[in-house]
């Protein structure tokens, strides 16, 4: 595994303007082709250092910088929100057409890149299809597929699967670490899940609430790939015991 | 024929042509008289009796009412448009487009005509029906511009869409089901506002149907009144089918409202 600094936040804190302070000095590295996992309760700010990642939120003091990219931002970020947020007026391949479309690339050189990245969440056959006509899983698939289909260096996900049913929820999760070792991502994931946190990732950022902090940083160093037989291992049963201790812990001492 | 459609045509068609019928036979029967209520067979020979006359109006009150109309689109949704590009513009127009529209349009049409002046009165009507028109495509366009997706609105900040990209890529298409719902409703006010147009300039220099429903009324010629009515009844369901067919052409692919439930 690749370990050199993707991103490095230093000292990130933000204050809204309602006086709310989301997020109290957050300082953390994440490494080049990670799977990191951000785990907290409701209100714990994990969403908003997300966003922030991003670009979409600027924080109140403290910097995020890229090394690899010279400290910018790159201009391509993958990112997936709780809902699939797609266009319900466009088809399935237009929706995932969009970050060309933004960026003035024509349907015809976009093409083959978008019928990959549906054809790698099994989505292929869909092109046509609209949202609407889509279970909520397959909804799901296809913003993978947009966030996925310009190979952005990093994937931000912003609970995806927390409104899904827990079959499909697995399936997925299944589907995202198969994707994650194929392609030399790093992915960001944001959950509110403990089993999610643990069976997916190398790393886990526990965090607590009021003000956002990060309490544990634990790492998961149990091989890839992982496959459902890992979910019945005494070892992941330990570190869904450990971490559900640190949540209570810090829930117990609010 | 499928269940549903029956229900939906033939019952309807069915309680129109009862109707008429009870309508010929109590006029008959009582022997009404016709500057009283005329029967349905005495409506229709006056309308083929007027037919060319009646015809012309038709096309006076259709090119007002389908002026008005286009220009209430291409205003309501243009301004509705500036509104969106801009909080400072909105703030300081949109009071003055809500004072127009709560103001009975009767009592600004007087006014509007002495300014047009009598020998423009088809422009004074396409302004007085404007006025009525717009109002609904401007504040649902208005409304529809506003209801994007936020999460959208932040992948298309995140892939660095531009102004421009931002509203005819994501503003525009959300919008598109609130500016038809008001293009629906300002489609029946136009002819309304036409028709209102008309009965205020009432001099005899305009001659669109609700000029001869007057000047009928006038000369107790109670069959052609019906028969303008008719015309206008007609006009008003036309344009109201029309309008829905077409908002169901451009929603039925993807729009909530447009989807068949089959349960």
């Amino acid at each position: 595994m690749p370990s050199s600094a993707l991103i490095d936040l230093k000292d990130i804190s933000k204050t809204y303007d309602s006086g709310t302070q989301a997020l109290r000095s957050v300082s953390t590295s994440i490494a080049q082709g990670s799977f990191v996992s951000l785990l907290g309760p409701s209100g714990c700010g994990k969403s908003t250092l997300l966003r922030i990642i991003a670009g979409l939120v600027q924080p109140t003091a403290g910097t995020v910088s890229w090394p690899s990219t010279d400290g910018a931002r790159p201009a391509d970020i993958g990112f997936v929100f709780q809902d699939a947020t797609l266009m319900p007026w466009a088809s399935v391949f237009d929706n995932v057409y969009l970050p060309f479309k933004l960026r003035g690339q024509s349907v015809r050189d976009a093409s083959p890149q978008i019928m990959d990245a549906l054809a790698r969440v099994g989505l292929a056959e869909f092109a046509k299809s609209f949202p609407r006509e889509l279970s909520g899983g397959m909804k799901m698939r296809v913003s993978i597929a947009r966030a996925l289909v310009t190979r952005p260096p990093v994937l931000l996900m912003d609970e995806p699967f927390a409104a899904l049913d827990e079959f499909t929820r697995e399936k997925l999760d299944d589907d995202l670490l198969a994707l994650w070792q194929a392609e030399n991502w790093t992915v960001i994931f944001v959950t509110h899940s403990v089993y999610e946190s643990v069976y997916l990732s190398e790393r886990v950022l526990v965090m607590g609430a009021r003000p956002g902090r990060i309490l544990h940083d634990v790492l998961i160093d149990e091989p890839h790939p992982r496959t459902r037989a890992f979910r019945a291992t005494a070892a992941y049963g330990q570190r869904c015991a450990e971490i559900s201790d640190a949540l209570r812990h810090d829930a117990g001492a609010m | 024929m499928e269940h549903s459609r029956v229900l939906r045509v033939v019952v309807p068609t069915l309680v129109g042509i009862a109707f008429l019928v009870v309508w010929e036979v109590l006029v008959r029967v009582k022997g009404v008289p016709e500057f009283v209520l005329p029967a349905p067979s005495r409506i229709w020979e006056s309308l083929i009796a007027n037919f060319g006359s009646l015809m012309f109006s038709l096309w006076i009150t259709l090119r007002v009412t389908l002026s008005a109309f286009v220009l209430a689109v291409v205003g309501g949704v243009g301004l509705a448009i500036l509104f969106s590009q801009s909080r400072l513009i909105e703030a300081a127009l949109f009071p003055y487009a809500v004072v127009l529209q709560v103001t009975p349009v009767v009592s600004i049409a007087p006014l509007i005509l002495i300014w047009v002046g009598y020998d423009h009165v088809e422009i004074a009507l396409l302004i007085i029906a404007w006025i009525v028109a717009f109002f609904p495509i401007l504040s649902n366009t208005t409304l529809g511009l506003r209801s994007a997706d936020h999460n959208l609105r932040d992948l298309f900040r995140l892939y660095g869409a531009s102004r421009w990209q931002v509203l005819s890529e994501l503003l525009l298409p959300s919008a598109t089901p609130y500016m038809l719902a008001g293009i629906k409703i300002s489609g029946g006010l136009a002819l309304i506002g036409a028709v209102v147009a008309e009965f205020v300039a009432g001099s005899g220099t305009s001659t669109g149907l609700a000029w001869r429903i007057i000047e009928a009324g006038n000369r107790l010629d109670i069959p052609k009144m019906f028969a303008a009515l008719l015309l206008l009844s007609a006009l008003g369901i036309i344009t109201f089918f029309a309008l829905t067919w077409a908002e169901h052409r451009l929603l039925r692919r993807w729009h909530e409202s447009a989807l068949k439930r089959e349960n």
